[in-house]
């Protein structure tokens, strides 16, 4: 499916989510209540056929929180790029895609361990780096530790 | 004492208990502890426990200019070094759309392939030797120190050599470089059919491998298992030929595909990728062009605001790249989405109900580099 046939599908699926201009990749940044739906459509429709996440990554934009997903498929090689943003930095909670894609299971907690995401369902949240005891959560902007982090 | 007597040794068998493999264990080769629930000698589930040389790469890389990341990459996956730095010189040739001179692409395809055999080679000779086989490991570092000579020659050093630079090269190639690899090819094609005779014949050695730790297409591409693994699986997932980046559309190579998913598998493929490497640097060796060893860059990098995403093919599979750029000196966010990390993930699943020797060899195959893992 080429990326304009691609945008609209995603906009029929999710009226809200709005598409970012000018990306390598089509983006799309999704409300994060919609995400699983989107997530699930997107694995089990056979027009689409995402059935390869190939990156998963924490984001902190400074204000916001979110995670952002790379996705392709080898069927149809097609790529897309979903996004989703929560400015709630006390409790940042979405919903696991560990169940559809199964390498998103290490990929998460690994955002767990480093931004303090949760994400609801997983199988096994658990740090994936840290200690368990480690206090707070080091890849976040804000993280500071005047002991191990060394500014020159 | 007649209790004791009468324990019913049925049940002592069917109990499960844990033992730890690792971080000290010769077949992890580095620091990875896996927690291994056994029921007597089979394995039913693996826990691995991470992080014992996380070094905190990805934040580091938020306080550092691009071409220091440079030097932090050579870190995650040493055996391939020169492949890391690759990927983050597209990634920044591409945001600045800078186009390297025909010279660097050659030498920088030519040396990621040597550096591709070179893994491969200490990948087999640590493979045998985890299987019993000490003497793959002299064979494999015997032909692979010839690599290490040509590196140390042309770029100063042997294992971390931080070679490529945005733009280009840190220096030309040494004048000896193209003599030294053609015989190198040469010495190492006559080389690697003992590979064969000592290992991909031997009964023990099959018997050992093949039906042990099946992984099916679906599972490589539901866990995102790229590289050699992946291929051994029937997944053609090798980004040089489904993304091509310096000159591999212009190479004449096969992407090795095997569909029995097995341990034997896995081997295969990568004994035929190291074929293929040869394949490739032939091609190339005797035709580098003259011209400039880098692009004309300013002393600093900024991106443009935005973000980007580059996948080059380690030894070990798919590497990527993805940075978040404010029009800084520093990227807001980079992200290294590092074949070991991902292929650890499957390690779970394709060796339950294995023999806890068998853990062993699947988790050799997979080619698991820690610092990769961690980074």
């Amino acid at each position: 499916m080429d990326s304009e046939k691609l945008k609209e599908k995603i906009s029929s699926l999710v009226p809200e989510a709005h598409l970012e201009e000018n990306k390598q990749f089509p983006t799309f940044l999704i409300p994060p209540d919609k995400l699983k739906f989107l997530a699930t459509q997107l694995k089990e429709n056979k027009e689409l056929d995402f059935d390869y996440l190939f990156c998963l990554s924490g984001v902190d934009w400074g204000t916001e929180l979110g995670v952002v997903y790379h996705l392709n498929s080898t069927s149809l090689s097609h790529s897309l790029e979903l996004k989703v943003k929560t400015e709630n930095r006390e409790k940042p909670e979405f919903d696991t895609v560990a169940d559809l894609w199964k390498t998103a299971e290490f990929f998460e907690r690994e955002v767990w361990d480093l931004f303090g995401i949760r994400f609801n369902g997983h199988p096994d949240l658990r740090r994936i780096f840290l200690e368990e005891d480690w206090v707070g959560y080091p890849m976040r902007k804000d993280y500071t530790d005047e002991v191990n982090i060394v500014e020159l | 004492m007649k209790e004791i007597i009468n324990l019913p040794v049925q049940s002592i068998e069917e109990e499960e208990y844990h033992i730890n493999m690792g971080p000290q264990h010769p077949s992890t080769h580095g620091v990875l502890r896996l927690v291994v629930t056994l029921q007597g000698e089979i394995v039913k589930k693996l826990q691995p426990h991470c992080g014992y040389i996380h070094r905190g790469i990805e934040k580091m890389c938020e306080k550092d200019t691009f071409q220091q990341i440079i030097h932090l990459t050579d870190r995650m996956d040493y055996l391939s070094a020169h492949i890391n730095n690759h990927a983050v010189c597209l990634l920044v040739e591409g945001a600045l759309e800078v186009e390297v001179p025909e010279r660097v692409k050659y030498i920088r395809t030519i040396v990621d392939e040597l550096n591709r055999i070179a893994s491969h080679q200490l990948w087999w000779c640590s493979f045998g030797m985890d299987l019993g086989g000490l003497t793959c490991f002299f064979y494999g570092l015997r032909d692979r120190e010839h690599i290490l000579d040509i590196f140390e020659e042309s770029f100063g050093s042997r294992l971390l050599h931080s070679y490529y630079t945005p733009g280009g090269l840190m220096q030309d190639i040494h004048p000896n470089f193209q003599k030294r690899t053609r015989d190198f090819i040469k010495y190492f094609r006559r080389k690697i059919r003992d590979y064969d005779r000592i290992l991909s014949g031997n009964v023990i050695f099959l018997n050992r491998s093949q039906g042990i730790g099946v992984m099916s297409k679906e599972i490589a591409i539901n866990y995102g298992v790229s590289g050699p693994s992946g291929r051994a699986s029937g997944w053609a997932c090798d980004i040089r030929k489904k993304y091509p980046y310096a000159l591999y559309d212009k190479v004449d190579f096969k992407e090795i595909l095997r569909t029995d998913g097995d341990t034997y598998a896995r081997y295969m493929v990568r004994l035929d990728e190291m074929r293929e490497s040869m394949k490739i640097i032939e091609q190339l060796i005797d035709n580098i062009p003259e011209g400039d060893y880098t692009a004309k860059m300013k002393p600093i990098i900024r991106l443009p605001e935005g973000e980007y995403y580059q996948r080059v093919e380690s030894a070990r599979g798919e590497l990527g790249v993805y940075c978040i750029s404010d029009g800084n000196k520093n990227p807001v966010r980079m992200k290294f989405r590092t074949p070991s990390f991902v292929n650890l993930g499957v390690l779970d699943k394709i060796s339950r109900n294995m023999k806890i020797a068998d853990l062993v060899a699947i988790g050799a195959s997979l080619d698991l580099v820690i610092p990769d893992i961690d980074r």
